[in-house]
């Protein structure tokens, strides 16, 4: 389990938190999906979700402090009634509210004033998008989300969503459908382009690609398929020492559905808190500042493989 | 010796063939390299062109290193099934169209 502390120390790195400029609020794990590289194993059984209190208390704490990035994420954080209030009342306290969102409920008429109001407060909505084949998305997320996310996607795009001049931003978000690398970044992102534009008439701002992470539902998979010890080696093979820097832990805190702290989304899923101890958000008298210590363990080589996850 | 010529762990020792001649290996490996870079045709179409390559010489090492290649490029299933047909068509059309030669040969000594 220390094999990327190891290789840290033969690289001469220490990895230690920069500034910290965004704050990551994950509200809940309940899902309408149950995607197979999960790293939360986040699916319509999970029940955990953000209260009203703790969103409240958020509220306060991001008040108190001053962040360029506010990032909500679940789970599909659409399914926690307290979205609405969480987007109207952090919206004053971040340059950026970004909300990640599965691509199918939005599409659902419940949602359409949740969409107004991200467009009202110029959220960022980043959408899981892992192919542009319908069968190999289907393969990670189930049968039918392929179209669902088009659908969306049209939505999003008809009210002006990832349409040049209109300054609203949809990202989408690639993860390698199984136990391989991701993509090259830019080369995926010109090929999506591309097609969605051509096969669909569709439009994004910028497509993220990212490894898929060996926790959770993923690692379950992995283990289970005998692909977990190759898996491992490739990202471990592809570690790269320029990547650390950049890593998003360095400038995250990300805050659970019970309000614990971690330093990142991957920590939280394994409940390893930051700082070593468990620590509400409510405790922090300040934020971790430049040169504290991150606690790792081996899903990070997910983040410092190729090009890195930042 | 092991049983079997062909050993998944020997793919990673390819690299091992610069021992013998480091100079060889040093330009085949740059040249390898350059040959796959993103060029007139994208990193993606070059990999699918190798793993077509890879079923016509039949070389399973290259097969598993283009099967993830392809992928990890962006490449599904459909279009690398696709690019084995057309390793196939062209390994089935190259002894098909030998057959003219077998029917001249048989036209020139038959009445």
């Amino acid at each position: 389990m220390d094999r990327f502390k190891t290789v840290l120390t033969e690289n001469n790195i220490e990895l230690t938190r920069a500034e910290t400029l965004v704050l990551q609020i994950n509200v809940g794990l309940e899902c309408n999906l149950a995607c197979r590289h999960c790293h939360l194993s986040a699916g319509p059984t999970r029940k955990e979700r953000m209260s009203r209190q703790t969103a409240e208390q958020l509220v306060a704490f991001a008040s108190k402090f001053s962040f360029h990035t506010i990032d909500i994420t679940g789970g599909a954080p659409e399914l926690n009634p307290n979205l609405p209030f969480l987007i109207e009342n952090l919206a004053p306290y971040a340059k950026n509210l970004i909300l990640r969102s599965n691509a199918t409920l939005l599409g659902e008429e419940t949602y359409s004033d949740l969409v107004e109001l991200c467009r009202k407060h110029q959220v960022v909505i980043t959408i899981s998008f892992p192919a542009i084949s319908e069968i190999q998305a289907d393969s990670q997320r189930g049968t039918g989300v392929f179209d669902q996310s088009l659908s969306v996607l049209k939505k999003l795009n008809d009210l002006g969503y990832g349409r040049e001049g209109t300054g609203l931003e949809l990202n989408l978000v690639s993860n390698p459908t199984g136990a391989f690398m991701p993509s090259d970044q830019k080369q995926l992102e010109k090929r999506f382009k591309e097609v969605l534009q051509n096969k669909w008439g569709l439009e994004c701002s910028n497509v993220f690609s990212f490894a898929n992470v060996p926790l959770g539902r993923f690692k379950e998979w992995l283990e289970k398929s005998g692909n977990f010890a190759a898996y491992m080696d490739k990202l471990i093979k592809a570690f790269n020492p320029c990547a650390v820097s950049g890593a998003m832990c360095r400038s995250i805190i990300s805050v659970d559905w019970d309000g614990y702290l971690y330093d990142c989304d991957f920590n939280l899923a394994i409940r390893l808190p930051l700082g070593g101890e468990p620590l509400h958000f409510s405790e922090l008298q300040e934020l971790p500042g430049p040169g504290s210590s991150i606690a790792v363990s081996d899903h990070c080589f997910a983040c410092t493989a190729g090009s890195g996850f930042t | 010796m092991s049983d079997s010529y062909y050993k998944r762990t020997d793919l990673p020792k390819f690299a091992e063939i610069s021992e013998g001649a480091p100079g060889l290996a040093s330009k085949f490996f740059d040249y390898y390299g350059a040959v796959f870079a993103e060029g007139a045709l994208s990193e993606r179409e070059k990999a699918l062109i190798a793993l077509a390559v890879a079923h016509a010489v039949q070389c399973p090492y290259c097969i598993d290193a283009y099967t993830q290649a392809c992928l990890e490029k962006g490449s599904n299933n459909e279009e690398m099934t696709e690019a084995v047909h057309v390793s196939c068509a062209i390994r089935g059309g190259a002894s098909l169209v030998h057959g003219v030669q077998m029917k001249n040969i048989a036209e020139k000594i038959s009445f």
